[in-house]
C-alpha cells in the first residue's frame, strides 16, 4: 500500500511547473488573452519536447504510456499557470477515445501525429454531459447534422470529436463544420458551437459498448479538470498566504490576524484532501473499476465546490487588489469557475453519482 | 500509488475478519456504547486480554510493559482500526493513547512497570488534568500549584473539562512548580491516585444531558515526589507528546465512513409523505456533497499513512484532520437529525426514537469535540502558523490594548 507519488510522477510535475514558470507568467497570459490566443505555440513547442500531447498515448503509437494520473499532475501544472494552451480535449479525452474504440487503422493513423503534437482534435461531449437549448447532433444517410454546443479546445483545433444522441462516436474536420466561438469568461481557453450539415464523419466503431466509452472519456475529462481547479486554486491560496505574510496594516503584517489566517487555513483544509481524491480517482480509473466512476464523479463535483471557496476568499485576502487586472488574479478565479462548469455542473455530477449508487 | 495489500497484510487482515467472526461476542457492548464500569468481573478487560494476546490492541506496547511487542507499523495499525469499525466491534485500547506514549517516552523504568502495565491491562484507568477555569486554548497559563514539602508535592487548585474523572483511577496532571519561571517553563508533569486525600470530583454535565466531563478541586492533595514524569519544569515539553497523541485522535475518517454508510442506509428505509428520503432531491444532493468530503478525508488518511509508513513527516494533510474530520462528522449527524425531521428531536428514551436518539448525542458531541482537544480556532492557528508559516498574533504589552 503507497498511497503518494512515485520519484518520476514527482518529477514529471516539477519539470512541467519549472517550464511553465519561465515561459508562462503573468505577462504571456495577459498578452495571450489581449489577443485570443488559446494555443501559445512556443509553449505548446516546449511542452512537446516534453511529450505532453503523447501522455496518454500507449508507446507504440508514438505516445509515452502514461497513466491518468500523470495527466491530472500535468493539469495540475497547466491550472497553476493558466496556460494558454489545450490539453484536456485534445491531449486526453480525444486520445483515449481513438485508443478504446478507434480501429487499428485509425489508431495508426491518427494516435501518431496527436503524439507529436501535429494533429489537434478538439471535442464535443456535450449532449451527454447535459444538453442545453436542446441542441442534439444526430446521424444520417449522408453524415452528421445538428449542433455541438459548448465544444472544448476548438481553436485552431484540426478535427473534432463529437458524439451522438445515439452514443456513436464521431471525427469531423473541421474545415467540414461551421464553428462560432464562444466568448466565456476564461480567455485562457477556447470554446465554440460547432454546426454540421450532412457533415462527412471518420466513425470509431471498433468498440462494442460505444456508451461505455464515452462515460470512459468523460469520466477522464472530469478528473483532469478537477486537476486543473486543484492546480488553479492551489496558485491563489499560495499568492494569498504570501500577500498575507507581506502586507502590513495597522503596523502589523495582516496575516498575523486570525480573521485573515483563519481564511488562509481554511482554504488549506478544504483544498488539501482535494489532492488525495484526485489521486485517487486517477489511479482508479485504470485500477480500480469499481469506484473509477464514483470518484470521478466525487473529483470533479468536490473540487468544483472547493475551487470556488478558494477562488473567492483567496481574491478576499489581497483587499481590493485582488478585485483588479493589476494583480490578474481573476484569470486564475475564472479558469476555477469555468472548470466548475465544464462536463457537468456539481449538482448533475452529484446526481449521476446517486444513480451510481442505486440511490435513485 | 499502489493501493494493493502484500500478501502479508492481506494474510494480516484475513486473519483478523476470521478473529472477529468468531469472538466478536465476547466483545464488551457495541461501538458507542459506554464499556463496563471498573471493578469485578469486567468482560472489557478480558476482551482487552484476547486482544493483546493476539496482537490486536495495545500492539507496540513492548512485552515487559503488558503489550504484544510488535515493531510499529502504521499500515497493521490501520487495518486493525478499519477491520473492527467494519465490523462494529469495541476496538481495544494501548491503555491510554495519551499517558502510555507520554511514559514510554520520558518515564523511568519503574514508571513504566508501575503506570504502563496495568493501564495496557485495562486495571489503571486514566483521566487528563491539563484544563483550568482560566486555562484553556491559553493552557500554558495553568495556575494550579504544586510545591515541595518534604517528600511531597501539596497540590492546590482545579482543573476543568476531566472526562471519566468519576471513573479513573489515576490522574496524570500539569501544574505549575516554579512560579518565577517563564509559563512554559514551569510546569511539571505529576502522576497520582484519585483515591488521594483532598481531592473532589464534581460531575459537569453538558448539553448532551449527560456528565461526561468534571471539575476537579484539590486542596493540599500530597503526592509523592517521585510521581513526576520528566523533570521539574519540563512538564510543558513532556505534555506535548500527550497533545499531539490526543489531537490525532480526532476526525478519524473510519469513523466518517462508518457514519456515512448508516446516514446512507437512514435515507433510504426513512420515509415522508410515503416518500423515501432519498427521493427528496435537495437531501440527497446534501448527502453527495458529505461523501465528496468523506472521501477526501479518506484518501487524505490513506497518504498521512503512506507518510508515517516511510517515516516522513506528513505536515499539512495531518494538520487539517482534526479540524475538518470533526467537522465532517458534525454535518452528518445534522443530516440524519435533518433526515428525521421531528423523529429526529426525540430523546430521552421516547416513544418513535431512532436509533436511541444517537443522532442528537453525536450532533451535540460532535460540537464538544470541534471544541475540546484544541478549538477549531487553534486548529486554524496552527494550520496558519506551522503549516502555511504566517506569522504569529504579536505579544501585547501588559496594559496597552
Amino acid at each position: 500500500m503507497d498511497f503518494s507519488l512515485n520519484e518520476e510522477q514527482q518529477f514529471l510535475q516539477a519539470t512541467v511547473k519549472d517550464l511553465l514558470g519561465s515561459q508562462c507568467n503573468l505577462d504571456t497570459v495577459r498578452q495571450n488573452a489581449q489577443d485570443g490566443v488559446t494555443n501559445n505555440a512556443s509553449l505548446a513547442d516546449v511542452l512537446k519536447t516534453l511529450g505532453v500531447p503523447g501522455t496518454l498515448i500507449d508507446e507504440e503509437y508514438g505516445g509515452v504510456g502514461l497513466k491518468l494520473l500523470d495527466a491530472a499532475l500535468i493539469a495540475e501544472a497547466l491550472g497553476a499557470s493558466v496556460a494558454t494552451v489545450p490539453f484536456v480535449g485534445p491531449n486526453v479525452i480525444a486520445p483515449l477515445a481513438i485508443q478504446m474504440a478507434g480501429s487499428t487503422e485509425q489508431k495508426n493513423e491518427l494516435l501518431p501525429k496527436i503524439a507529436s503534437g501535429d494533429l489537434t482534435i478538439g471535442v464535443a461531449l456535450g449532449e451527454h454531459v447535459g444538453a442545453r437549448d436542446n441542441v442534439t447532433l444526430s446521424e444520417n444517410g449522408d453524415g452528421l447534422s445538428g449542433q455541438a454546443m459548448f465544444a472544448i479546445d476548438t481553436h485552431n483545433a484540426d478535427m473534432f470529436l463529437v458524439t451522438t444522441q445515439n452514443d456513436s462516436l464521431h471525427l469531423v474536420k473541421a474545415d467540414d463544420v461551421n464553428i462560432t466561438a464562444l466568448y466565456t469568461i476564461d480567455k485562457t481557453r477556447s470554446f465554440a458551437k460547432l454546426e454540421l450539415q450532412s457533415t462527412p464523419s471518420i466513425q470509431l466503431e471498433s468498440s462494442e459498448d460505444t456508451h461505455s466509452v464515452i462515460v470512459k472519456i468523460i469520466d477522464a475529462g472530469r478528473i483532469v479538470i478537477a486537476a486543473d481547479t486543484l492546480g488553479a486554486s492551489q496558485h491563489m491560496l499560495d499568492t494569498a498566504i504570501e500577500y498575507a505574510g507581506e502586507r502590513r496594516q495597522f503596523n502589523r503584517i495582516i496575516g498575523s490576524f486570525q480573521a485573515v489566517k483563519h481564511m488562509c487555513a481554511e482554504m488549506a483544509a478544504e483544498l488539501e484532501p482535494c489532492r488525495s481524491l484526485i489521486w485517487y480517482a486517477a489511479h482508479a480509473f485504470h485500477a480500480i473499476p469499481e469506484d473509477a466512476r464514483l470518484t470521478a464523479c466525487h473529483a470533479k463535483a468536490h473540487l468544483a465546490e472547493v475551487g470556488r471557496f478558494v477562488a473567492r476568499k483567496a481574491t478576499e485576502v489581497h483587499g481590493g487588489m485582488g478585485f483588479t487586472d493589476l494583480l490578474g488574479l481573476h484569470y486564475w478565479f475564472k479558469r476555477c469557475e469555468l472548470n466548475r462548469q465544464l462536463l457537468g455542473t456539481p449538482e448533475f455530477v452529484r446526481n449521476q453519482a446517486a444513480q451510481l449508487q442505486d440511490w435513485i | 500509488m499502489d493501493l494493493e495489500y502484500t500478501k502479508e497484510y492481506s494474510d494480516f487482515r484475513d486473519e483478523l475478519r476470521a478473529f472477529l467472526d468468531a469472538k466478536k461476542h465476547l466483545s464488551p457492548g457495541a461501538i458507542g456504547q459506554p464499556p463496563d464500569p471498573k471493578g469485578g468481573p469486567n468482560r472489557a478487560q478480558q476482551w482487552q486480554q484476547l486482544l493483546i494476546e493476539n496482537g490486536y490492541a495495545a500492539r507496540t506496547i513492548p512485552r515487559e510493559y503488558g503489550g504484544y511487542g510488535a515493531e510499529p507499523d502504521p499500515l497493521i495499525s490501520h487495518i486493525i482500526a478499519e477491520e473492527f469499525a467494519k465490523a462494529r466491534v469495541r476496538p481495544g485500547h494501548s491503555g491510554d493513547n495519551r499517558l502510555v506514549p507520554t511514559v514510554l517516552d520520558h518515564g523511568t523504568e519503574e514508571q513504566k512497570h508501575w503506570l504502563v502495565t496495568p493501564s495496557v491491562r485495562g486495571e489503571m484507568n486514566w483521566c487528563q488534568g491539563y484544563s483550568e477555569p482560566g486555562s484553556g486554548s491559553d493552557l500554558a497559563s495553568l495556575s494550579t500549584r504544586a510545591v515541595v514539602d518534604g517528600d511531597d508535592f501539596v497540590i492546590n487548585g482545579q482543573k476543568i473539562w476531566t472526562s471519566g474523572a468519576q471513573h479513573a483511577d489515576m490522574m496524570f496532571c500539569l501544574v505549575r512548580t516554579e512560579p518565577d519561571a517563564p509559563k512554559h517553563q514551569g510546569i511539571s508533569y505529576l502522576v497520582f491516585s484519585m483515591d488521594r486525600p483532598g481531592i473532589e470530583v464534581r460531575p459537569l454535565v453538558t448539553m448532551t444531558g449527560e456528565a461526561t466531563f468534571n471539575e476537579v478541586f484539590f486542596t493540599d492533595v500530597r503526592v509523592p515526589k517521585n510521581q513526576i514524569i520528566g523533570k521539574r519544569g519540563e512538564g510543558w515539553f513532556v505534555a506535548n507528546t500527550t497533545l499531539k497523541y490526543e489531537r490525532e485522535g480526532l476526525g478519524d475518517p473510519n469513523q466518517a465512513e462508518t457514519r456515512f454508510r448508516e446516514i446512507e442506509e437512514l435515507m433510504t428505509k426513512e420515509t415522508v409523505d410515503g416518500t423515501r428520503i432519498m427521493d427528496n432531491a435537495a437531501q440527497r444532493d446534501r448527502l453527495l456533497q458529505l461523501q465528496g468530503r468523506m472521501l477526501a478525508m479518506k484518501y487524505n488518511g490513506m497518504r498521512v499513512l503512506t507518510s508515517r509508513r516511510k517515516g516522513e513527516e506528513p505536515g499539512l494533510p495531518r494538520w487539517i484532520v482534526k479540524l475538518q474530520g470533526c467537522e465532517l462528522n458534525h454535518q452528518m449527524a445534522a443530516m440524519a437529525i435533518d433526515s428525521l425531521g421531528e423523529l429526529g428531536t426525540l430523546y430521552h428514551r421516547s416513544e418513535h426514537i431512532r436509533a436511541g436518539g444517537m443522532w442528537q448525542q453525536r450532533f451535540m458531541m460532535d460540537l464538544g469535540l470541534i471544541i475540546g482537544g484544541g478549538t477549531a480556532q487553534i486548529q486554524k492557528n496552527m494550520i496558519g502558523e506551522r503549516a502555511l508559516g504566517l506569522p504569529k498574533e504579536p505579544k501585547h504589552e501588559a496594559g496597552s490594548t
